[in-house]
């Protein structure tokens, strides 16, 4: 028998598949942007794998692919060598079935048609849903000369631009020198948008996103593509990589409302080693730091959006690790040490409330803290500060089929006001998934996804005492994400 | 011109294959399933050794993730992405390629095929593939060679001895111009390496698809590499499929170096032969003056 065409065909034979399909196509979601470009596939008749280590997060080829501003550098490229009929378009949707069960959410009780009080009682919901809608546009204007564009929605078809940038690749012809200028994600090698899972809490890093309870700093999410001008450099074989930004402080957000005068920077260093037939791995570095403004001028005692003075300061920082254990199996890390000035700690910052960009916020803006002349800080107040870490491991049984894990925790260890909980928002959090592609062509993407999530958060429920209310939220999702 | 010539081997096996009353396709495979477990399914780069079947599995991995879509599960290049390629992807069974460092005919080495899978081939949709390990691309080596009969019967060639690089001077850039004249190089690249030669709309490579002469003033990569040794090489050795011949028999070692030196004045980039090609005044050759 020809056993090497079994070993390529293990997926369609023998009754593991079924197995398996039945366990996966019920299972599934997604909800999250996240940057996969079949155009790219369909304009160098790549498959998936090629860049793919499972289709959205890339591997380090496909690293290499977009560090070089989506040219694959063999001297076709440019626009003018395609089809004139091809766009590189790219859209992508996730329908899905969840169940999601949160506790200790605080209802009213009801007697006699009358509200009597409140409870605390575990809310439980099930039913098919619909992620967002994101449509990709990607590629180059010329040769060196490379776009991106990524109008998404969420699911009621409300759109906003996820990403616009141009960037010019390889100035001076060398690949240590490319500029891009936009909004976009940030150089993080673990790419959130880039995530193999789903669900609400899983479907993102924590650690990415993480503000203290009470804090009021949201320009600090490594997690959200920002507005800003990047540089970035690597080596030819892109083992050596490096990345300087400089963003508004508007964690994204447009119009200049909360960024007017504030700058962050983001700054990224990382290195690969050949490690035989372990793989290459890569170590590296990143930090964040940045200022934004805490006292906005105010007409009626509503803040003026873009007039941000009174900045102040905060960093994050972290080490991040791509380890490989051959073909298989493959372990990411990443850690972080956050810093936010004690202002922020004590929710200053974000008064104009452009609410991250998540519509629907109900604050009325004169009522967040506004850092106005003569404001004091409470007594003892201090700079909240925490440690975090990610680990996400993967085994790629093949390009077609990959089953994550990931632990995240993140411990605060300083409060902003004296006398709180030490462990007040700390965060606990795993997540398990499976994705199975059916198909691998160059010309469209499927994953049949499934994923359980569970998350816990120190004192976040409604408090009824001096004893922290933690709570504990899961999510199980079955969907079929796909791309075309 | 280059003398091109096939093995007796490979003609056994056409004929073999030819004769069965089986289908091509399933000859074939029989037969790479048999080659898989041959000496010959390995790969020695330094003290490196890539193996196509490790511990009785296949090291099939990395083909199938990144190969298999162009050069095609049996190695013939008929990937499902073929059909939409130009030039079309590697036919691994005929063990013909461009980049060696040996004679014309002859295998490559296992450097040589080491090398082509990190640099790419510009200018064709095989990019370079430099994100792999070492290991990985020994091994991806060792796979590509148990494809072809032709690694079980024979030997790579000797690869060819390049002279080290004289010093670049007005006699040799004003002799490369001679060289290039002589052995016609301008039918196919052009008087001023255009790639536009009274030839050059009519080549075809060897399986009668279209294909471009290098065109020099656009200043692209060379397929086979950048340096002037690689520039050597390459028309010391010929690019094997295509109707670049190989001139070893044609030009000595010096003439070789000379042409090297016209060849870089005709490219876009600063040199020194080109800026001793510029105080020369050195103009392009008149087709007609040196004759078809």
């Amino acid at each position: 028998m020809y056993t090497r065409r079994r070993c390529f065909g293990a997926l369609n034979s023998g009754g593991f598949l079924p197995t398996l399909l039945l366990l996966v196509i019920v299972s599934v979601g997604a909800t999250r942007p996240a940057h996969a470009l079949p155009a790219f596939a369909r304009k160098y008749g790549l498959r998936c794998s090629a860049c793919h280590e499972s289709w959205p997060m890339l591997n380090y080829f496909g690293q290499k692919f977009k560090d070089n501003g989506y040219q694959l550098m063999n001297d076709r490229d440019a626009p003018i060598w395609q089809n004139p009929s091809y766009w590189p378009v790219t859209f992508r949707i996730t329908p899905y079935w969840h169940r999601v069960s949160t506790g200790k959410v605080s209802v009213d009780t009801y007697s006699g048609g009358s509200v009597t009080g409140t409870a605390v009682q575990r809310i439980t919901s099930t039913g098919f849903d619909l992620s967002g809608l994101d449509f990709h546009t990607g590629g180059t204007l010329e040769k060196n000369i490379s776009f991106y564009v990524l109008p998404s929605s969420d699911s009621t078809a409300t759109f906003h631009f996820e990403t616009v940038m141009a960037r010019f690749d390889n100035l001076f012809g060398t690949p240590w020198l490319n500029v891009k200028a936009g909004k976009f994600e940030l150089d993080n090698l673990l790419s959130e948008k880039r995530i193999l899972t789903l669900t609400a809490n899983g479907g993102v890093y924590q650690l990415y996103h993480f503000i203290p309870v009470g804090d009021n700093n949201i320009f600090g999410q490594i997690g959200d593509n920002q507005l800003g001008l990047e540089v970035m450099g690597h080596s030819a074989n892109d083992r050596t990589r490096y990345t300087a930004a400089l963003l508004s402080s508007s964690d994204g957000n447009v119009g200049l409302v909360t960024g007017a005068n504030s700058y962050t920077g983001f700054f990224t260093a990382s290195q690969a080693f050949d490690t035989g037939k372990w793989g290459v791995q890569r170590v590296g570095g990143y930090a964040m730091v940045g200022e934004a403004a805490t006292y906005y001028l105010t007409t009626a005692g509503v803040p003026i959006p873009g007039s941000g003075i009174g900045n102040k300061n905060f960093h994050r920082e972290g080490f991040v690790g791509q380890f490989y254990f051959g073909p298989h199996f493959d372990v990411q890390v990443v850690t972080q040490h956050g810093w936010d000035n004690a202002w922020f700690g004590q929710g200053y910052g974000n008064a104009v409330n452009p609410s991250n960009g998540t519509p629907g916020a109900t604050t009325p803006q004169s009522s967040l803290p506004n850092n106005t002349p003569g404001m004091v800080l409470p007594a003892g107040s201090k700079a909240p500060t925490w440690n975090g870490v990610l680990v996400e491991p993967h085994y790629v049984y093949s390009p077609q089929l990959i089953f994550i894990g990931r632990f995240e925790t993140i411990r605060m260890s300083q409060q902003a006001t004296p006398g709180t909980p030490s462990n007040l928002g700390n965060i606990t959090t795993y997540t398990l998934g499976c994705r199975y592609n059916p198909f691998m062509t160059s010309r469209a993407g499927m994953a049949l996804h499934s994923e359980y999530n569970w998350l816990h958060q120190d004192g976040t429920g409604p408090t009824s005492g001096p004893v922290l209310v933690n709570i504990n939220t899961s999510e199980l999702l079955f969907g079929l994400d796909f791309d075309f | 011109m280059r003398t091109k010539f096939l093995p007796s081997s490979l003609l056994i096996s056409i004929v073999a294959v030819l004769l069965s009353p089986a289908s091509l396709a399933q000859v074939t495979e029989y037969q790479q399933e048999q080659w898989l477990n041959s000496p010959a399914a390995t790969s020695h780069i330094g003290n490196l050794t890539g193996r196509a079947k490790v511990a009785g599995n296949p090291v099939s991995g990395d083909y199938r993730r990144y190969c298999l879509v162009c050069h095609g599960e049996l190695g013939d290049g008929n990937g499902e992405s073929a059909p939409w390629l130009d030039p079309k992807p590697r036919d691994f069974t005929l063990a013909i390629f461009k980049c060696r460092s040996t004679p014309t005919g002859t295998l490559p080495t296992d450097e040589d095929l080491f090398d082509t899978i990190a640099r790419g081939l510009d200018r064709s949709n095989m990019p370079p593939w430099n994100t792999f390990t070492r290991q990985e691309r020994a091994d991806l080596v060792a796979w590509i060679k148990h494809f072809s009969p032709r690694w079980q019967t024979e030997k790579p060639g000797t690869p060819i001895q390049i002279p080290p690089e004289p010093e670049v001077t007005p006699e040799r850039v004003k002799a490369g111009e001679d060289v290039f004249n002589r052995v016609q190089c301008w039918k196919c690249h052009g008087v001023e390496g255009k790639a536009n030669g009274p030839s050059a709309s009519t080549l075809q490579d060897d399986l009668g698809r279209p294909i471009l002469a290098y065109n020099f003033a656009e200043g692209g990569r060379f397929k086979c590499g950048t340096t002037d040794a690689d520039l050597y090489r390459i028309f010391m050795t010929g690019l094997d499929g295509t109707p670049m011949p190989s001139f070893a028999d044609n030009l000595k070692p010096d003439e070789a170096w000379d042409l090297v030196f016209y060849l870089r004045t005709l490219q876009p980039f600063p040199s020194k032969a080109k800026e001793i090609a510029k105080q020369l005044g050195l103009k392009p050759v008149n087709p007609n003056a040196t004759g078809p």
